[in-house]
């Protein structure tokens, strides 16, 4: 719909692995992991988006490990981001896989590197399928990783990851965490998982279950997200097409909820800076940025800050602005550093960097 | 001349002339006929003369006898002048005898004068003397009209001589006993049982005692006042336990009537009376007293009016209209009927009551409408979610069955609060000619407050069934798509039929300046709004159940390790067989309209297709051989050339797009799900065998087959994408798996 203030940058391989560079503060950057079952194949791709020409400039890494389901990357170094990976060992098996790789500090423009492992996690020994590994938002030295139906509290310091504690998830059908995330607020100290149509968040200190959301959604939950400037809200999305906005104190029913897209909504992404904007990626091959602004921060009239002082029209609940993609979105990002950049990535490996509606941003913004 | 001949020639006329005779004889006759003429005349001269002679004879006889009575009478004049001078001389002396009486009498009668006159002044005194004492027996008797009459005899004497000594004593008794009757006579406006006939009278007496008006007026209107209280307070008792009937009665006949004859009497008493009395000071008192009364008449019916309100307004839940109007009726008539006051017109207070009335009338039968609504949607629901019925048939009748139920069911409904509420209306009924109420009632009240609230409750409230966030199993989806297809008969008929009932009814189209209408077709796009959203809803919730089940069949089988298929995983049997019975369901209800292509086919069109899809099937598939298998051109070519395809594009109603629509739903669930798992070479040949399964049997559902076989291509591209091992079976080996069963 709106792809005049949109770039295309496109993939050999198939992706559904994308992640924003947390811990760079100045340029626009993803890394995004391609899925290929010929493992060698397998690449990262650093894009930086150039924001003033709109142009593009990429590195390329090997990562010949295996095929790359899901990358995160490190908010306090830049140069650290783990991948969960999925290693073909033979004909017949294959294992899933977590590291965390060092982009190089140069660039090597000649030839393509593998990237180094830094850490090495042993997870066999809590399930087959790792789903995520999240570092932690403030310890440089702490991740957590989403395995089976276990939370894993890694020590990370070394090259080999040491387990500290694992929480795990009991129940009948062999309950699967689908994915997890730390809780940005409350000193980072709880992490929060998510289990079919259910919610759980576990204290790091003690492994007690925080609170919970139970049926948060009709069917599997696929994403959830922690909006930045308001510590109790969490977004949720999932099979049922719906996106949803939590605060997590009242788990009874959601403050928000949109049913916009037609099919499984994958990922569900608070604006780092304007918390009313909500952007979902959904297979129905379509990525939507939506206003949540009543339930936003900037809802409330904040009297400590200056610029604030002034009461606010806010854009009204609803889609704002649609970007379409040939093939299922699994992923959609906010740029850390650029508050109206947006990347989004679809299945068949093409990378949307997209911006803000100047009108919108003008709305928001005034 | 001729004539004067003929007279002339006229022997006995006064003009004869005998010559001329005789010319004319001589002239004409023969000689003896002059002979005989002439002796004739003779003769007749003769006659004549002797007739003459007797005459004279006589008449001097007569003259004589006269000269003799002339004599006589001379003789007798004479006498008579004697005896009258006789009878002068006799008139004198009696006139002086006379004289000679009347000066002895004088004295007398003097005297008789003087005492007449002091015996009516004694008998005055007397009056005035026993005065108390009467006017005293009169209180007792309470005889006050001649109690006061009495006083008034006496009173301007009183006023007159008061002052003498031997007159204070009477004076001040009289008005002693006189304030006594005043008190007596303002007593009674206080006495709750003096009727205001009574009360009149009292009024009429204190004002020939000449009392102030004005403070009269006052107390009369205070008295007044209290009584209506009183009345209005019995009233408020009575208006919690009585009917609106009985107590709109009530208040005409205690209530209304008291104050009519109040006010009737106020204008004989003060308004028109004093007109005839004092000129001069009338006016203003008029004017005092008309304002006076104004105000109480005013107040008082305020009063009435805010306890009539109350009572409309606190009659429980609904009321029956026809009662309801009758009782209004009455009220309105009875208000209009008394001419109060001039200057407050009540008829408008009136209207407005009775407006109030109306609308709450209204509001009360939307809100058992609505109640009715969901009742029958209930209703419904439990039929529907009952243990199921034996046999498909009766189950398709009753799907049928009870949408029409349905629809019959609200749309009678709400035609019979139509025809309850036309009472309103009614031409007998006095206000229904008033076209203050009668517009604010049909197209306010009726129109827009009832059907046309009525109408868009439905519609939303259809739609609250599947609410944001309530995509859950807890409703049954035939409801849903029963709902939905009520949204759409109701939009094409019941919708229209019901608002050009109403306004032929309620005539709410002659009168349409004033109030906005809302137009019909606001109310269909509402209408067709909540069946697409129903549709949609429902296209969802079964898509979303054949996904759940394609989602757990792939999720919980390792696909890496399984062995070589033999059969059709169950799954995909039970979602034909689910898509099966939703097309079933589905075809009960919007089977009239499915026109588009595919449905009707017949078996060489079946056939045909299958050969076609078989040809397309092969092609594609040969395309995958392992050699191409690590490229995704041709599935990226394959995109170019194919249109994008909405996974949810806008259902119509229709039954081929309802399934189609819940089929790609599920079939794109099938691909995520396949993309999320990695195979083995006998898992992605599992996947072949269950896409060529669907194949066969899910195209016969859709509008464009086109379609199922592109997504069964990507479902199985991209388990081929997964794959490990990518060798695809034998096509014919999948066929004659498939048709194994």
């Amino acid at each position: 719909m709106s792809n005049e203030n949109s770039v295309i940058y496109g993939l050999e391989f198939q992706a559904r692995a994308l992640a924003p560079q947390l811990a760079e503060t100045e340029k626009i950057r993803f890394v995004i992991g391609t899925q290929s079952l010929k493992q060698a194949n397998n690449q990262i791709h650093l894009v930086e988006f150039n924001e003033e020409i709109s142009t593009i400039k990429t590195s390329v890494f090997h990562h010949s490990e295996g095929e790359i389901w899901k990358i995160t990357t490190s908010p306090l170094d830049s140069s650290r981001l783990a991948t969960c990976y999925n290693a073909v060992a033979s004909e017949n098996s294959c294992a899933f896989r977590t590291a965390i790789l060092r982009l190089p500090e140069m660039e090597n423009p000649d030839s393509i590197e593998n990237l180094e492992i830094v850490t090495k996690f042993d997870t066999s020994e809590f399930g087959a399928e790792t789903k995520t590994t999240e570092f932690h938002p403030t310890d440089s030295a702490k991740a957590a990783s989403v395995i089976d139906n276990n939370v894993v509290l890694w020590d990370v310091a070394d090259s080999h990851a040491k387990a500290i504690t694992k929480f795990q998830l009991e129940g009948k059908h062999n309950p699967k965490f689908t994915t997890g995330k730390w809780n940005p607020h409350q000193n980072c100290n709880q992490f929060t998982a998510a289990s079919e149509t259910h919610l759980k968040t576990y204290d790091s200190r003690t492994g007690d279950l925080a609170w919970q959301i139970d049926g948060a959604h009709h069917q599997l939950v696929r994403d959830l997200d922690y909006n930045m400037n308001k510590q109790y809200h969490i977004a949720t999305c999932g099979d049922d097409g719906f996106a949803k906005i939590w605060d997590f104190r009242q788990p009874a029913s959601p403050v928000y909820s949109s049913n916009e897209h037609s099919h499984w909504v994958w990922c569900v992404r608070f604006n780092h800076f304007h918390d009313q904007l909500l952007l979902t990626a959904s297979s129905d091959a379509r990525v939507l940025l939506s206003s949540a602004a009543s339930v936003s921060s900037e809802n409330v009239c904040d009297t400590d800050d200056s610029r604030g002082a002034q009461v606010k029209q806010l854009l009204p609940d609803g889609p704002l602005q649609w970007c379409d993609h040939e093939d299922s979105v699994y992923c959609a990002e906010w740029s850390p550093s650029e508050p109206w950049v947006f990347a989004s990535l679809s299945y068949d490996g093409r990378l949307l960097i997209s911006r803000v509606k100047k009108s919108l941003k003008y709305q928001i913004m005034l | 001349m001729g004539e004067k001949n003929q007279n002339q020639l006229d022997i006995n006329g006064p003009n004869f002339n005998p010559n001329v005779y005789l010319d004319k004889i001589f002239k004409e006759c023969t000689l003896r006929q002059i002979m005989d003429h002439e002796n004739e005349i003779v003769k007749d001269t003769q006659t004549l003369h002797s007739d003459m002679q007797t005459l004279v004879y006589e008449n001097y006889n007569k003259f004589i006898s006269a000269t003799d009575t002339i004599k006589k009478m001379k003789n007798d004049f004479k006498k008579m002048e004697d005896e009258m001078d006789l009878l002068m001389t006799n008139m004198d002396s009696i006139t002086s005898f006379s004289e000679k009486i009347n000066s002895n009498l004088q004295d007398t009668r003097e005297k008789i004068c003087h005492l007449s006159g002091v015996h009516s002044l004694l008998q005055r005194l007397q009056f005035l003397f026993k005065l108390p004492a009467t006017l005293k027996s009169r209180m007792d008797e309470k005889n006050y009209i001649q109690a006061t009459q009495d006083y008034l005899h006496a009173q301007r004497v009183l006023q007159q001589y008061g002052d003498m000594p031997a007159f204070q004593g009477i004076k001040g008794d009289c008005e002693s006993i006189l304030d006594e009757l005043k008190n007596e006579l303002r007593k009674q406006f206080s006495d709750p049982s003096a009727s205001t006939a009574e009360l009149t009278e009292s009024v009429d007496l204190l004002l020939q005692l000449e009392e102030p008006a004005k403070e009269l007026c006052t107390d009369f209107l205070s008295c007044a006042d209290k009584r209506l209280c009183e009345q209005l307070v019995l009233l408020k008792d009575e208006s919690e336990q009585r009917g609106i009937a009985e107590f709109i009665d009530l208040g005409c006949t205690g209530f209304l009537s008291d104050l009519c004859l109040i006010v009737a009497s106020f204008h004989g008493m003060f308004i028109n009376r004093i007109n005839t009395e004092n000129i001069e000071n009338s006016e203003i008192f008029e004017n005092f007293a008309a304002v006076e009364l104004d105000s109480f008449v005013n107040e008082n019916m305020k009063k009435y009016f805010d306890l009539v309100k109350n009572k409309v307004d606190s009659e429980q839940d609904i009321a029956d209209t026809s009662t309801l109007v009758g009782a209004l009726d009455n009220f309105y008539m009875r208000v209009c009927d008394n001419k109060f006051s001039n200057s407050t017109s009540f008829a408008q207070f009136a209207i407005e009551i009775i407006s109030n009335a109306g609308r709450k009338q209204c509001k009360a039968h939307l809100q058992l409408l609505k109640l009715a609504f969901s009742d029958t949607v209930s209703r419904v629901k439990q039929v529907l979610t009952a243990p199921k019925l034996v046999s498909q048939d009766e189950s398709s009748k009753s799907l049928n069955e009870l949408l029409n139920s349905m629809i019959v069911t609200v749309v009678e409904k709400t035609k019979g609060v139509l025809q309850d509420l036309v009472a309103f209306i009614n031409p007998e009924v006095s206000f229904a000619k008033k076209t203050a109420f009668t517009e604010q009632f049909c197209i306010g009240n009726v129109r827009e407050g009832l059907i046309i609230c009525f109408l868009r409750h439905i519609s939303v409230s259809v739609k609250n069934f599947c609410s944001k966030g309530v995509l859950d199993a807890k409703i049954h989806p035939s409801l849903i798509l029963l709902l939905s297809r009520f949204c759409l008969d109701f939009r094409n008929n019941s919708v229209r039929f019901l608002i050009s009932k109403t306004d032929e009814i309620f005539n709410a189209n002659s009168k349409r300046n004033g109030i906005e209408l809302t137009n019909e077709s606001d109310i269909s796009n509402s209408m067709q709004e909540s069946a697409q959203y129903l549709l949609n809803h429902y296209v969802q919730l079964q898509g979303h159940n054949c996904s759940q089940m394609l989602r757990k069949s792939v999720e919980t089988r390792d696909w890496l390790h399984t062995i070589e298929p033999r059969t059709v995983r169950a799954v995909m049997k039970r979602v034909v067989e689910d898509i099966s019975v939703i097309d079933a369901t589905v075809a009960l209800v919007y089977e009239d309209q499915g026109t588009t292509t595919g449905n009707s086919s017949d078996s060489s069109r079946k056939t045909h297709s299958i050969s076609v899809s078989k040809v397309q099937y092969k092609s594609n598939w040969s395309s995958y051989t392992p050699s191409h298998l690590d490229s995704t051109l041709v599935s990226n070519m394959h995109k170019l050339f194919s249109e994008r395809i909405d996974i949810f594009s806008p259902v119509d109603f229709s039954k081929v797009s309802i399934l189609t629509g819940i089929i790609k739903i599920s079939l794109k669930t099938f691909m995520e799900c396949v993309r999320l798992k990695t195979f083995s070479k006998y898992g992605l040949q599992q996947i072949q065998v269950d896409t060529h399964y669907l194949q066969l049997y899910l195209w016969r559902f859709v509008a464009d087959e086109n379609l199922v076989h592109f997504l069964l291509d990507e479902i199985l591209g991209s388990a081929v994408h997964r794959c490990l091992e990518p060798v695809l079976m034998e096509p014919s080996v999948v066929d004659i798996i498939c048709e194994r069963g």
